[in-house]
């Protein structure tokens, strides 16, 4: 789509082999070492190391292990309310992705192109990354639910006091509507990164064009748009944690369909 | 019609679907903010409930995005 001398704003999305690894086989697929995988590794490291700073199980924390505590106070707070005492057991995978999310999509809207060579990547911005999480949820919310209702776990689809005549219109509605769930979850995440993405990327060439047209209007259109991208990125900071904060929270209120019915 | 040009079209058209999740955001925050200065004390618990309606009006939204990425560079 992007004619030559335009800033292509899907660009940023590709998946590239990183360290000469291109050519790594596994039963005949390249599976090589993208950036996509580069930076879920750095994701999963940042985390661990700020989880490990909060450890110390200090008396009186300090100001790190405080940060830590109040994300798990955080996600503690938010199963107890939508699943009730038996949330409990969730806290460990429900912290784990709601920080993941969080820390990838933080890390991509990180200004670390400043560095030349050095190119940000938002894996979240990938259906195969959210979806994958998504599926994650999805079947934790299956095994819960055969486990611990058996067959019994089908009256999901049929609400209390459904007049009889209505049961097989809403039992299909309700059917659709619950394997649908990981399609909407991951959709949401990833399409809701990626526009913003794109916004940025689109807003940045506004800047660049305006700059190469001249001095008089180009001024006018990158000063614009530049003031434009500076409240847009403060908007996707907010979508970051918001998206990261629905995803988890979702989650949860799927668990508890499992856990209690209703 | 050019099958390009009719492409473009579409995802501008698919466009429109944005700007009519935005109402259903704004109504979403704009209604919760309506209940929470009446009862403040009451707000706070229901942040969850605030969270679902939006993220369930802005995936309509999302989705006609995706229609138009579909549009521009899949179809």
């Amino acid at each position: 789509m992007a004619e030559a001398g335009k800033v292509d704003p899907m660009h940023q999305f590709t998946i590239e082999p990183m360290f000469g690894t291109d050519q790594w086989q596994i039963a005949g697929y390249q599976i090589p070492f993208t950036n996509s995988a580069l930076w879920m590794g750095i994701a999963t490291l940042a985390l661990l190391v700020f989880v490990w700073g909060g450890m110390k199980r200090q008396l009186v924390p300090g100001r790190w292990q405080m940060a830590v505590e109040s994300m798990t106070g955080f996600v503690d707070g938010m199963l107890a309310s939508n699943i009730g005492p038996a949330g409990k057991k969730y806290v460990p995978y429900i912290f784990s992705l709601f920080m993941f999310i969080l820390f990838a999509n933080v890390l991509g809207l990180m200004p670390l192109a400043l560095v030349p060579g050095l190119h940000p990547f938002t894996f979240t911005s990938h259906f195969s990354a959210t979806g994958v999480l998504a599926i994650l949820s999805f079947s934790i919310v299956l095994v819960v639910g055969f486990w611990k209702h058996g067959f019994h776990f089908f009256s999901l689809f049929v609400p209390h006091g459904t007049p009889l005549p209505m049961i097989p219109l809403i039992f299909c509605i309700e059917l659709v509507s619950f394997l649908v769930r990981p399609f909407s979850l991951g959709l949401r995440l990833f399409v809701a990164m990626m526009a913003g993405h794109v916004l940025l990327e689109v807003l940045s060439g506004f800047v660049i064009s305006g700059l190469n047209a001249g001095v008089g209007i180009g001024s006018v259109v990158s000063l614009l748009s530049f003031t434009l991208m500076i409240g847009i990125c403060a908007l996707e900071i907010l979508v970051a944690g918001v998206q990261a904060y629905v995803f988890a929270l979702l989650t949860s209120i799927y668990l508890n369909d499992a856990e209690n019915l209703h | 019609m050019d099958p390009q040009a009719a492409k473009l079209f579409g995802a501008g058209l698919a466009a429109i679907g944005a700007g009519l999740a935005a109402l259903g955001v704004g109504n979403v925050f704009g209604s919760f903010l309506e209940g929470a200065l009446r009862n403040p004390g009451a707000a706070d618990g229901q942040q969850g409930r605030l969270f679902i309606g939006f993220a369930a009006a802005e995936l309509l939204g999302l989705l006609s995005f995706v229609v138009a990425m579909i549009l521009i560079f899949v179809a």
